[in-house]
């Protein structure tokens, strides 16, 4: 197994080019729905708005014209993918493509209107953030070998903890709560795992239905009666960085948000520097590619995988109080709807990597944020197919992506010191 | 490199390879002895344990004198009197039908959470079914319906397994992602002026024509109320397809390469047997269970679809198959135990102050105890046995 997996870089394999040749195909598929879906018949321009008020920043285009020029990139991309394919870099042109099908899209339905990307992309970053924290949760964990499947149990229990302590004390008690909520429930992963060898899918499922079902059963015994008292926490509001949160669209995208988002990005960068610059992250792959050569090298296994997978659950339990504390400023029973899950399939498309994992949940997040915002523009598609979109992705990106990523190699194995 | 060199590591890769796999694939598919600490012990202290757990928990919500009122509720509303019984039989029947669909997968090294999903198509492709053809005869009305949520529940098992199969996809994703599009599927559909109830603007469908619905088999019955009792023909029908599930799982061919997958895929591919067909045609199979569970749901005591009519019991399934050790009599026993949770849980909430989703709580504890029998034995000082099972396989296929 080990050996096919390093001869990829060399030898391309036949299921790999049988994999470029299906991505290939769908391209050119693509290309011909985008020519004959949103470029026949379409007429109109449409005005893509940047600015805060229409008439600043606006870019206008032929509609027909947008999707003409999408059908041909895709048509291209499909030539290139099916005579050498893209190898390394399939994920990341896969999400430009996904990106300019979505403009295109976008600019079929809103043919004759205008259309606030500020808008949008606002909203892309602001949903993507619970899943971006769920995926970097699954990061943690899975370089050191031990898959979580429980990130939505840990979203929910921070979420509800959130709620309760941001009620009684300071929002800004309730993350914290909510972090260690979060990490309670890791540590519960930890403890099946790593000392009773449970089946880690098993092991998540676990605390995700048991998340599910206290905090459904506290919900329905506190905090329904007494919402006021109890699941009225207030929320975080944006903090604007000065001087940079003026910049043009970017300002606002980036620099007008709320706790959350600036914590993602912190995140991301500091794990990416800690997983692949620092003697302990170096230490926690070894453990999570082949924890017997790191145990014989005097690396404590046991001891990394607790604090690793301790860490994760803090950082989805943080992740879990955007839920409440980070934009409605209440619980409801199951308000995660998942999204623990889409973290899952994230943490997969980002390759087990901490930008690759922020990028995934940003086409999530992205997929998420068009359901909102196409409601809005009437286009004559059913809502329900809109909320299933996320869900679609998920679905596509997982078929097309995981059998080309590859996890640390001692994944979802416990570890039996000898 | 030279000839020595090669010879020690050759062996020691294959020592390693064979010492833990082989004898536990063999003793997997075919179980010499039966060991009653795991089948039996472990389960009721499991059961117990999650009781208690439950206790603290209305200790903390409702205080200390809460706790026997409560479970004396959840006693009697579950078994004391004949329409209890009924009652528990007939929530039992959805759940045996959705554990052995988990149960079937876990078989086979597959994590089907997909059930909830399975059972919503199921039970809508029946009531599709359950509407249309007015004028025919119950005989093939009934079945025809059934059949349908069969189909519906099989292509939405079909969908994980061929991208398993063929992509690697982890069912476990898929699974979930399919529930919730079956959910949205189910509130489109429901909205279609052929399924919609008349004079409704929310989704709910017509109702099922009498001809397609499940019978009652219980008013015969010579006590007071007995034409109140609802258990149905699906009780019955249940309990015959977990005997069939059994045959085919440990009496044929096909029964033995699913459970070769499961144990060791690599030893099935070598020893001739297809694996992608098999993972494929078990989350067929399992897909199917679960839409027949789906069709007795709508069929039998709702007569008709609206969101939400699966009430969890696709999840339920996950705790059943564990409880039931996958294996359809113990699936049947679990089964039974928690559609006495649930109706007791009903009395439970209506008669005292503690919450219905505390038996969620007490599930999900069942199965942390399950799934680590070590858990259990550390706590009860239980010696021997054997340890936690690895069901299901990582994200590699």
């Amino acid at each position: 197994m080990t050996a096919v997996a390093e001869s990829v870089e060399l030898v391309r394999l036949p299921a790999e080019v049988r994999r470029a040749r299906i991505l290939g195909v769908v391209y050119l598929v693509l290309a011909a729905l985008v020519f004959f879906g949103f470029a026949v018949g379409t007429e109109g321009d449409v005005t893509f708005r940047f600015g805060e008020k229409p008439g600043d920043l606006d870019w206008t285009v032929s509609a027909a014209g947008l999707a003409t020029f999408t059908a041909i990139v895709f048509a291209f991309l499909g030539g290139v993918q099916l005579v050498r394919g893209f190898g390394k870099k399939t994920n990341l042109v896969l999400s430009l493509a996904m990106g300019l099908f979505a403009i295109s899209f976008l600019g079929w339905a809103a043919a004759g209107k205008s259309f606030s990307m500020t808008g949008i992309l606002v909203t892309t970053v602001a949903l993507a953030a619970p899943i971006a924290f769920g995926a970097l949760s699954g990061v943690m964990c899975e370089r050191v070998a031990v898959i979580n499947i429980g990130i939505e149990g840990m979203l929910l229990g921070g979420a509800f903890t959130a709620a309760v302590v941001g009620s009684l004390a300071t929002p800004w008690l309730g993350l914290v709560g909510a972090s260690l909520t979060g990490g309670v429930l890791a540590l519960g992963l930890a403890v099946l795992a790593i000392k009773y060898r449970v089946d880690q899918i098993i092991a998540g499922v676990v605390i995700t239905i048991f998340a599910l079902g206290l905090t459904s059963f506290l919900s329905a015994q506190f905090l329904v009666e007494n919402s006021q008292e109890y699941n009225n926490p207030g929320v975080l509001g944006p903090i604007r960085i000065p001087l940079l949160a003026d910049i043009p669209v970017l300002g606002r995208i980036f620099f007008s948000q709320n706790i959350f988002i600036y914590s993602m990005y912190l995140l991301v960068i500091g794990l990416t520097y800690a997983l692949f610059k620092t003697r302990w992250g170096l230490r926690s792959r070894a453990v999570g590619e082949h924890p017997k050569a790191a145990d014989t090298l005097g690396i404590n296994v046991f001891r990394k995988r607790y604090i690793n997978v301790f860490i994760g659950g803090l950082i989805a339990g943080f992740g879990g109080a955007y839920f409440t504390i980070g934009s409605v400023g209440g619980f409801n029973e199951n308000m995660t709807a998942g999204r623990g899950f889409i973290g899952l399939a994230a943490m997969i498309f980002g390759r087990w990597h901490p930008v690759g994992a922020l990028a995934a949940a940003l086409v999530f997040g992205f997929a998420d944020s068009l359901q909102v915002k196409l409601a809005i523009l009437d286009t004559g598609i059913p809502s329900e197919f809109l909320l299933m979109a996320p869900y679609l992705v998920t679905i596509v990106v997982v078929a097309g992506v995981v059998g080309q990523a590859r996890p640390p190699a001692a994944d979802g194995q416990p570890y039996i010191k000898e | 490199m030279s000839e020595e060199a090669k010879v020690p590591q050759q062996e020691e890769k294959q020592s390693e390879d064979q010492q833990p796999k082989e004898p536990r694939w063999i003793e997997k598919v075919a179980p010499k002895d039966v060991d009653w600490g795991t089948l039996v012990v472990i389960p009721l202290l499991a059961v117990l344990s999650a009781l208690i757990v439950g206790a603290v928990l209305i200790v903390i919500s409702e205080g200390f004198d809460a706790i026997l009122p409560a479970y004396k509720a959840l006693f009697q509303g579950a078994f004391v009197g004949w329409n209890s019984i009924s009652e528990t039989l007939l929530v039992s029947t959805p759940l045996i039908l959705a554990g052995l669909a988990v149960g079937l997968g876990f078989r086979a090294g597959l994590f089907n959470i997909g059930a909830e999903g399975q059972m919503t198509i199921g039970g809508l492709t029946a009531v599709i079914a359950g509407i249309s053809f007015e004028g025919l005869p119950a005989v093939v009305h009934l079945p025809l319906a059934l059949l349908a949520g069969v189909l519906g529940g099989a292509l939405w098992g079909f969908i994980p397994g061929v991208l398993r199969a063929k992509t690697g996809a982890h069912e476990v994703i898929t699974t979930i992602m399919l529930n919730f599009i079956a959910f949205r599927t189910l509130d489109y559909i429901l909205k279609q002026p052929f399924v919609q109830a008349e004079g409704r603007f929310d989704p709910i469908s017509q109702e099922v024509l009498p001809s397609a619905r499940l019978p009652r088999i219980l008013t015969w019955l010579p006590v007071e109320g007995a034409e109140q009792f609802r258990l149905n023909l699906g009780f019955l029908i249940a309990l015959a397809v977990a005997w069939v599930v059994y045959w085919v799982l440990f009496k044929t061919t096909i029964g033995f390469e699913f459970r070769a997958v499961g144990a060791n895929p690599s030893a099935a591919k070598y020893g001739g047997i297809g694996v992608v067909s098999a993972i494929i045609l078990v989350m067929v199979f399992a897909g199917g269970l679960a839409g027949l569970g789906g069709a007795n749901e709508t069929l039998g005591v709702l007569g008709r679809a609206f969101p939400g009519f699966t009430a969890q019991i696709g999840f339920d399934a996950i705790a059943l198959a564990l409880l039931g050790r996958s294996h359809p009599g113990g699936i049947l026993m679990a089964s039974f135990l928690f559609g006495a949770l649930r109706v007791g849980g009903r009395t439970m909430n209506t008669q005292t102050d503690v919450g219905i989703d505390l038996i969620v709580v007490i599930q999900a504890l069942i199965i942390v105890f399950i799934a680590a029998p070590e858990l259990v034995r550390a706590i009860y000082r239980v010696k021997g046995g054997k340890e936690a099972e690895q069901l299901t396989r990582g994200w590699s296929t």
